[in-house]
């Protein structure tokens, strides 16, 4: 820690003029922003507004995508991820991803969680099992499957599948845990007990939600990040952003008169 | 008033027209459906009646014997069907891995510029006559390997009896290649259909795990397509266990049972046609008639047994997946 700089540590992720092309058309437009750890941010705005495109930028999933050309710099505790000679198997694993819809491979509970650590080179099964065991636990679905950790993940709940998922990167020890609007999929309680979830893994991780429900980012996220059409048109505390925002554009989307 | 009583007749005209239309398409359909299982029990009641002379006259002795004599009358079928089984076998070994491998190539690796037209060359083979692929293994691929490819097994694989003996080129290994090369298409079209289902959630899923390109391809593609390419191998297999005119060109013809892949063999497909137009003797017709019919059931058991085994596959996958 003591050849850190101050400043690095309260940016956890720092964002520089990050531009985003899908072919000819720009979908990003100069994104600046700067997370701290150990927060939630959320990100908001209309449908088609970036703000998901701009959350694959941070673990370079956008990479995947043909067409896609990406210009300026991203952070990642002081490393910039767009350098050539980035690794990015290294950065993903640094850098975790829970999707919108539930992706458990079609495998047993404990293979999905053990998934990430075997790639990684665990063999030793009380390794695996203990892993497996703390993973679950703190994507708190332990005491719901402990039971049938052989059984097929797609036998789950919706709700289940998604804590998995969360189980499943938490396997492998990210620092950062992108989430892409986790709960769209999910019913109320599900999305309730994601939501806590959410409060107590940022003791450990930086978290940055994109959701589309307004409530649920004033109620999980510590800082908001407001997205229109490309742009970063308002960012700040949570609090701020809905009690007393700057821009006209902010106020008109949170108090729902459009999106 | 007029109006609306000219429209209520028309549409009652209309309506017993569409009843009768309505009618005699559930009639077709059905006479359709009763023509395949009809054909089928015809099928096999005629294999049964041609072949009951020969069934009569040797019962299992015809299954489990390997001396295949038209001229003294002796017919056991034992040669063919282990021909048939194991080129089929090392067809669809080969098959299976290059045309998995390529699948997989055309869908995660290739640009698409490159993936097209690889494809469409693949596809291509499937176009190629059998009897062009049996000319191609009689003036090429039989020489090759003669020449080339088996002294080389023989060298460093010589110490199992699979590579033994003289090299004729012409054979059982012969015919393999040639029948891989023909299944080849329709295992890797296959396979890449299914590889393109995969939802892409699931690659994401690998990646975001910090899955490198392979892991995610072993992981998170190959299980969730098994069972389709699985399916892909069986229709494979069927054709290989059919495939006559290619294999009887290359195999060698001759009906014996020998441990080295090198050697000549025959199979059930080859006799039938090699003989047919020959075969004078009632008993002798008769022969050539069941092994049709046993043809007809090793098909249907590989079939059956590569049912279960899909089953198998997609129950330990399991779920809703």
């Amino acid at each position: 820690m003591n050849s850190v700089d101050i400043d690095d540590v309260q940016k956890k992720i720092q964002v520089e003029k990050i531009n985003l092309f899908y072919g000819q058309n720009q979908a990003l437009y100069d994104i600046d922003l700067q997370v701290k750890p150990n927060t939630v941010a959320a990100l908001i705005g209309p449908s088609g507004c970036g703000k998901s495109t701009f959350l694959r930028t941070l673990n370079r999933m956008n990479d995947l995508i043909e067409g896609v050309t990406i210009t300026g710099n991203v952070y990642v505790d002081g490393e910039n991820i767009y350098e050539p000679n980035t690794d990015i198997v290294f950065l993903r694993k640094r850098v975790g991803m829970v999707f919108q819809r539930p992706n458990p491979f079609p495998m047993s509970v404990y293979d999905n969680i053990a998934y990430g650590p075997r790639i990684h080179g665990i063999k030793k099964k009380a390794v695996l099992d203990e892993i497996v065991e703390k993973s679950l636990i703190q994507a708190v679905l332990w005491d719901e499957v402990k039971d049938r950790l052989h059984k097929s993940a797609m036998s789950l709940s919706g709700g289940q599948q998604q804590r998995l998922c969360i189980g499943r990167l938490l396997a492998v020890e990210p620092d950062v845990v992108l989430m892409d609007e986790p709960t769209s999929a999910l019913d109320p309680i599900s999305t309730l007990k994601i939501e806590e979830l959410t409060q107590s893994l940022k003791e450990r991780y930086t978290i940055i939600i994109v959701t589309h429900n307004m409530q649920q980012a004033a109620r999980i996220s510590d800082e908001t990040f407001f997205f229109l059409n490309g742009y970063l048109i308002e960012s700040g505390d949570t609090d701020r952003i809905f009690t007393a925002p700057k821009d006209p554009r902010t106020e008109d989307y949170i108090t729902g008169r459009f999106g | 008033m007029r109006l609306q009583q000219a429209a209520g007749s028309g549409s009652i005209e209309r309506r017993q027209m569409g009843r009768l239309v309505d009618r005699s398409l559930k009639w077709l359909l059905f006479a359709s459906g009763i023509t395949l299982v009809v054909l089928f029990i015809l099928f096999i009641i005629i294999l049964f009646s041609e072949a009951g002379e020969s069934i009569r006259e040797f019962g299992w002795k015809f299954i489990f014997g390997s001396d295949w004599n038209p001229v003294t009358h002796q017919y056991g079928a034992l040669p063919f069907i282990y021909g048939t089984i194991v080129s089929s076998i090392i067809a669809i070994f080969i098959a299976s891995i290059v045309g998995v491998a390529a699948a997989v190539f055309l869908t995660q690796l290739a640009p698409n510029w490159l993936a097209g037209p690889v494809l469409f060359l693949i596809e291509l083979l499937a176009a190629i006559p059998s009897v062009v692929f049996g000319l191609w293994g009689i003036f090429e691929l039989a020489p090759f390997l003669r020449t080339d490819v088996q002294p080389f097994l023989q060298k460093y694989l010589g110490f199992l009896p699979l590579f033994q003996g003289p090299m004729y080129g012409v054979g059982m290994l012969t015919a393999g290649l040639i029948l891989a090369m023909m299944i080849l298409p329709t295992i890797t079209s296959i396979a890449r259909d299914v590889i393109l289902t995969v939802p892409s959630e699931q690659k994401e899923a690998a990646f975001a795990l910090g899955a490198t390109k392979w892991e995610m391809i072993r992981l998170a593609i190959l299980p969730y397509s098994w069972s389709g390419i699985l399916g892909g191998m069986m229709l494979g297999l069927g054709r290989a266990l059919g495939e006559t005119m290619a294999v009887t060109m290359v195999i060698g013809n001759r009906p014996e049972i020998a441990a080295s892949l090198f050697a000549p063999s025959y199979s059930m497909a080859s006799v039938i046609a090699n003989e047919f137009t020959e075969a004078t003797a009632s008993i002798h017709l008769s022969a050539l008639t069941e092994i049709g019919l046993l043809l007809f059931a090793v098909t249907f058991v590989l079939y059956m047994f590569a049912r279960l085994l899909i089953r198998r596959v997609v129950r330990v996958q399991g779920g809703r997946a």
